[in-house]
């Protein structure tokens, strides 16, 4: 867009007042928008803004392995859809008589509660296996894969592949599962309140926005720091990393672990906020849509993440309500813009300087002052020159 | 015997659709290292075509060519889907080179795009579309040169096929009044294209039935996969494709148009997309969501066979095809009916064809822990980029 003596580039965050605002605007909408819109919404709205806060949670955990280490995964569907399963059985379970079955196992002529259902009577199981249960998978599936550092595109494809045989398996199942249709959580109880209920639903997203809060507070832990660094090393050069003797599946996996356990809590919270768990939290469409919201809120910036999950969804429950026809296009559109004009996204656009250069182009906002001779400086140049031969085709596959 | 004929028949009959969907997927994926999501949509423009040549053909001054409309159709839905191709490469893919998640990204985008498009396309919409594309294309002509010099000249770029895109939906919206116009081309349903009554038929070959249709689409692969070797080993084009997916900077240096090899790559493989849009309607009926049932396999079959070669594509989708129909049918449990209880459980509980995929999934992962680099890997020691 604009040349590099025109661009307004300068330190994010300074003391300026427009530096604070670049640097801050993100978190003020954010928190404005958490602590006004509860008393603002109608109930219904409030719990569509919870359920699209809980999704920011699986964002987070795709911008830790996409934004941070560089692995685009298609597949987090999967360990959203597990923690949503394992909190949708415990609820199946506890509104039941002693002795009884949770209906739909009536449809089927099942008489006996399969072995894997029976853990799941334990609040306490549950709490810790819609984590850890989509931990342990990501992990033993992420090493295997890891190990043979398959990487790039093919670690793309085959974390889609696994998302398809997890659907298949789970929509296949009735006996086991109830398979297309699902479990309901509406009528459950829990702590003693209808799951459906106005005030339980505002309690949720309490919660929910806690564990935003937390998620986030981990993913800045983990980003910041050694660990943080290992990952940007792989994102950025993973066999010089190897080379200085760290093993970098180690790290991969761990952090695929850690954004599967992400997804899973993410995927309980949005199980009880809507109403129902189904194979459709596995279908292919959504967990790619999962790494646009990422890709539109910036990737590599964690509020990013949780923005980006917030607005699109918002924007697509608006958009689909009046014009249902058309969000697929704007959706379409959403993933070309910005692959091609925004790579950093709108939280990387705002705090580059993205509004000042857009002032600077008509003219009401002066050009930030540049050295000009950093243009015509020779090593700049030929740094310039091989960024972009390291861009070139085929370079890196 | 019969049984292992059927079975290989049917194998292959399944297989055969696979070699043809992910062939164009395989050549691209080969050259350019990108994954093309929207090819599954390109399959079904191809099928999409070929609804559209035999309703021309079915009853109109074409009547006479209904018996042979399907081999008109091949032709036909290579062009619109290689053009297709040939469009999203040029306008979106060539941005991205280098960058191959960005690229999955964006073709994605284009497969949503494409699904909507297919089901909301009517006159008015037609119209209202071809009026932004020129508007958007004849912006730079019809305003002052000196406005494309400016600072702001970015913002007008943008500003221009914003303008357009605004005019064009009032125009379909206006148009959209009249009812004729307003009348959706396909419309979301699914469509039946209804094959010629020879390829209804079925052959007794050997006491097993075989529906000529499977047959066709046989004949189909074989056809397009000599082709494809034939484009590729010997004509001048072909050589050039395969110098720049051995090494593309030092193909560029002697001379080769990587750009122009880019272009034709995406172009042939679209259209083999084409192609095999057409061999999927004679299996099932035709919707927007067609694309998405093949386009998880082909991948499979892309990462099991390797990159760069014809073969490991071909084997890969055929051991696919006949793994999936042997593990779907549970034809194990016929050829070996005294098999132990645990066996039989475990046997009957994959044959669907559902569950039948998610055990070939799981043994095509199994099998790349041993062979990482697929059935053919690249002969020769590779540093890892």
């Amino acid at each position: 867009m604009a040349s590099p003596s025109t661009s307004a580039l300068s330190s994010a965050g300074g003391g300026s007042p427009t530096g604070f605002l670049r640097r801050w605007l993100p978190w003020i909408l954010l928190i404005a928008a958490a602590l006004i819109l509860p008393s603002v919404l109608p109930p219904f709205r409030l719990n569509l803004l919870g359920r699209f806060l809980s999704l920011g949670i699986v964002a987070l955990g795709i911008d830790l392995i996409w934004g941070f280490t560089g692995m685009l995964s298609l597949g987090q569907g999967i360990f959203f859809a597990l923690g949503g399963y394992a909190l949708g059985m415990h609820l199946q379970l506890t509104s039941l008589q002693p002795g009884q079955l949770p209906e739909f196992f009536g449809l089927y002529g099942v008489k006996e509660l399969p072995a894997f259902w029976q853990p799941f009577n334990s609040a306490v199981f549950t709490f810790f296996c819609l984590w850890i249960l989509p931990a342990l998978v990501a992990g033993v599936l992420g090493f295997l894969v890891f190990r043979n550092r398959i990487k790039g595109v093919y670690f793309s494809i085959l974390t889609q592949a696994a998302l398809l045989v997890f659907f298949n398996f789970f929509n296949g199942q009735q006996k086991l599962i109830n398979g297309t249709n699902g479990l309901k959580t509406d009528t459950a109880r829990i702590f003693g309140a209808l799951v459906g209920s106005d005030a339980m639903q505002r309690n949720l997203f309490w919660v929910t926005l806690l564990l935003v809060v937390l998620s986030w507070l981990l993913c800045r832990w983990l980003t910041r720091g050694r660990f943080g660094d290992a990952l940007i090393a792989i994102r950025d050069d993973e066999p010089r990393l190897r080379f200085t003797g760290y093993n970098p599946t180690a790290y991969k996996t761990l952090v695929f672990a850690i954004a599967g356990a992400m997804a899973g809590v993410s995927g309980a919270l949005y199980t009880v906020q809507s109403g129902i768990i189904s194979p459709q939290y596995m279908a292919v469409p959504f967990s790619i849509e999962m790494v646009i919201w990422v890709a539109v809120g910036g990737r590599g910036t964690l509020i990013g993440a949780i923005l980006g999950a917030v607005v699109i969804n918002y924007a697509k429950s608006l958009i689909s309500e009046q014009l249902p026809e058309t969000w697929l296009f704007i959706q379409g559109g959403l993933f070309l813009l910005v692959v091609t004009a925004l790579p950093d996204g709108l939280v990387g656009w705002w705090t580059q300087g993205g509004p000042a250069r857009i002032l600077a182009m008509v003219g009401i906002a002066p050009l930030a002052p540049t050295y000009p001779e950093i243009d015509f400086d020779p090593a700049v140049q030929a740094e310039a020159e091989t960024v972009q031969s390291d861009a070139s085709p085929g370079g890196s596959v | 015997m019969t049984l292992l004929y059927d079975t290989l028949f049917n194998g292959l009959a399944i297989g055969s659709v696979l070699v043809l969907a992910a062939l164009g997927l395989a050549v691209v994926f080969g050259l350019m290292g990108v994954i093309n999501m929207a090819h599954g949509e390109l399959m079904m423009l191809g099928a999409y075509s070929t609804f559209v040549v035999q309703n021309l053909c079915k009853n109109g001054p074409l009547e006479a060519l209904f018996p042979i409309y399907i081999l008109i159709a091949i032709p036909v839905a290579f062009l619109v889907s290689g053009l297709a191709g040939l469009l999203l490469e040029k306008t979106v893919i060539r941005r991205l080179y280098g960058r191959p998640l960005e690229t999955l990204l964006a073709t994605w985008g284009v497969s949503l795009i494409l699904q909507q498009l297919v089901r909301s396309v009517s006159s008015a919409f037609f119209l209202g579309l071809l009026l932004t594309v020129a508007l958007g294309l004849l912006a730079p002509r019809i305003t002052p040169a000196t406005w494309w010099k400016q600072r702001w000249t970015p913002l007008l770029g943008t500003g221009s096929w914003v303008i357009a895109g605004g005019v064009g939906i009032a125009l379909a919206s206006v148009l959209g009044e009249v009812r004729k116009l307003d009348q959706p081309w396909f419309s979301a349903r699914n469509l039946d294209v209804t094959a010629p009554l020879w390829l209804r038929d079925s052959l007794d070959l050997g006491g097993v039935t075989m529906p000529t249709a499977r047959l066709f689409i046989l004949a189909l692969t074989a056809l397009a996969l000599i082709g494809v070797s034939w484009f590729l080993q010997k004509s001048v084009w072909g050589l050039r494709i395969r110098a720049v997916t051995q090494n593309r900077p030092m193909s560029d240096c002697l001379g080769i148009p990587t750009e122009k090899v880019d272009a034709l790559t995406f172009l042939v493989g679209s259209g083999l997309a084409g192609v095999a849009g057409v061999a999927v309607t004679l299996l099932g009926s035709v919707g927007p969501n067609l694309g998405g049932n093949y386009i998880v396999d082909c991948f499979m079959v892309v990462v099991l066979g390797g990159v760069g070669k014809l073969l490991g594509t071909v084997v890969a989708a055929l051991g696919i095809g006949v793994l999936s129909y042997v593990i779907g049918s549970g034809s194990l449990l016929l050829v070996w009916p005294a098999m132990p209880a645990g066996l039989n459980e475990v046997v009957t509980f994959f044959a669907t064809t559902s569950m039948a995929k998610v055990m070939v999934f799981a043994l095509v992962v199994v099998f790349l822990q041993f062979r990482p680099a697929g059935l053919f890997p690249p002969k020769g020691r590779l540093v890892e980029a």
